[in-house]
């Protein structure tokens, strides 16, 4: 579902990404690892669309992001770092402008996408309000029920439980997990028992480069008796 | 093109979401009408029921007043990250623009119409030629279209609104200055008079007060609508780079 070829993006003199390809299949959740700045949200933001590589390129669906990237963006749900929303709209009004935009331009199929959106998050009881006045952890569930809502084949999460409490983390977890049967998941995140917990495949990032694509059970096995963070610290120790 | 809608909604909603629509929207109305009421406007003084003294003032006042609107077009979106939102959902750069500058401008047309009781006051003082008063309310809406064009630009360029502001008001400024008499006649001191014409040819003032006085030449509106059509390409090809 996603093929990513070869992406190298560079800010000023600092290459973020370096050559990273990779490719998540229908029904996977690729856990996306690395320290801060190592890449993991410049690639993401490649694969989207958002920022355009210098080299490479990436391919949903069979489609090339380049050369189609209103396509791509069609099949996409992204959740990006900070679930940035509109402050001074409310969840519902939010909800409904995304949906608007997204080709739900029949009132009433729009308003089902909104219910569908809001149930699958339990957004309800925060319908009415004004995003601005939301805690973060609802604010990252509107950045999610955002994601959904077209119910896409490809789902690319930055940092998905960042600021959540542990049962919010559970739930979303839970979610994503129910979600992935039929879609290609990609999601990054610190938490490396996340990894553990959900993901079919990780990979692992440091200075732009990919240092490890294999199963969680692999990276285990690459030091036995190891913890995660044990390995994770020995593949991205060059990363400080 | 589709998309356009959507985003013209959000976006015109969005003014009237926060208090800014409403403190513009009195501002823009009170120093309008305080303007051509003073002495320099001289309003009732001039006796005549027309609406010249109350447009007159137009260029100066847009030249503050739509930066202020239109600042927060692109800069907000980039500070606030919602630009990433934004173009990640399935519109074109093109549409995104389009749909955020017709809502500002429509704004701005709806502030600029908000005036009608002055266009009341002067039936009901006199007789006035309601064609030339419906020139000068399209040139009105025209100009300010230019002058957002230029206000979306800018802001297109930095995520801070304050840069944004002031930068639009040189550029703006500019473009009023070029047509104002003091400084056409200060050209023409110097210049050839076809060089300081077509000096002031890329001015505001030129290509409005014509429509003030009831004529809508072609050109006039030729030169606001490429001035829109060229700073949105350019709004577009800096959002993309």
């Amino acid at each position: 579902m996603i093929e990513v070829k070869g992406l190298v993006k560079s800010y000023g003199l600092k290459r973020a990404v370096d050559g990273v390809s990779f490719t998540v299949k229908r029904g996977e959740i690729l856990g996306f690892l690395g320290p801060n700045g190592a890449g993991k949200s410049t690639t993401m933001k490649m694969i989207t669309g958002f920022v355009r590589p210098d080299s490479g390129t990436a391919l949903v669906d069979n489609v090339d992001v380049l050369l189609d990237p209103v396509a791509v963006k069609r099949k996409l749900g992204y959740l990006p770092e900070n679930a940035p929303a509109y402050p001074e709209m409310t969840v519902q009004e939010f909800l409904a402008f995304i949906a608007e935009v997204r080709g739900y331009s029949d009132p009433r199929a729009r308003a089902a996408q909104v219910e569908r959106a809001i149930g699958l998050t339990h957004l309800s009881s925060v319908r009415g309000q004004t995003i601005e006045t939301l805690s973060k952890g609802y604010k990252q569930r509107v950045g999610f029920a955002q994601a959904l809502l077209h119910d896409p084949p490809v789902l690319i999460l930055d940092e998905p439980t960042d600021g959540l409490d542990p049962n919010q983390k559970n739930e979303v977890r839970t979610l994503i997990k129910n979600m992935a049967v039929e879609k290609a998941v990609i999601l990054s995140t610190h938490i490396l028992e996340e990894v553990e917990a959900i993901c079919t495949r990780v990979i692992v990032i440091s200075r732009g480069k990919l240092v490890a694509d294999e199963t969680p059970a692999q990276l285990l096995a690459r030091k036995p008796g190891a913890r995660m963070d044990e390995i994770f610290r020995s593949l991205t120790h060059t990363d400080v | 093109m589709k998309q356009v809608k959507p985003i013209f909604k959000r976006e015109f909603a969005g003014y009237f979401r926060t208090p800014v629509a409403y403190v513009f929207l009195v501002a823009f109305l009170v120093m309008s009408v305080a303007l051509a009421f003073s002495r320099f406007g001289g309003f009732f003084k001039a006796g005549i029921a027309s609406l010249d003294t109350y447009f007159g003032f137009y260029p100066w006042l847009f030249l503050f007043i739509v930066p202020a609107a239109g600042m927060r077009l692109w800069s907000e979106e980039k500070r606030s990250g919602t630009s990433e939102l934004l173009f990640t959902l399935p519109v074109t750069t093109l549409e995104a623009v389009i749909g955020k500058f017709l809502a500002g401008w429509a704004f701005l047309a709806l502030a600029v119409l908000l005036s009608f009781p002055m266009a009341i006051t002067i039936g009901y003082l006199g007789n006035p030629d309601w064609g030339i008063v419906c020139t000068s309310y399209l040139g009105a809406i025209l100009m300010a279209g230019g002058f957002l064009g230029v206000c979306s630009l800018t802001s297109a360029l930095t995520k801070n609104q304050v840069v944004s502001f002031v930068v639009s008001l040189c550029l703006c400024a500019v473009l009023v200055f070029l047509g104002y008499s003091g400084f056409t006649s200060f050209l023409e001191g110097f210049l050839p008079v076809g060089v300081s014409d077509a000096v002031s040819n890329f001015s505001f003032i030129t290509h409005f007060n014509p429509m003030v006085r009831g004529i809508v030449d072609l050109k006039d509106v030729v030169f606001f609508l490429s001035l829109i059509g060229f700073t949105l390409f350019l709004n577009v090809v800096a959002l993309e780079r």
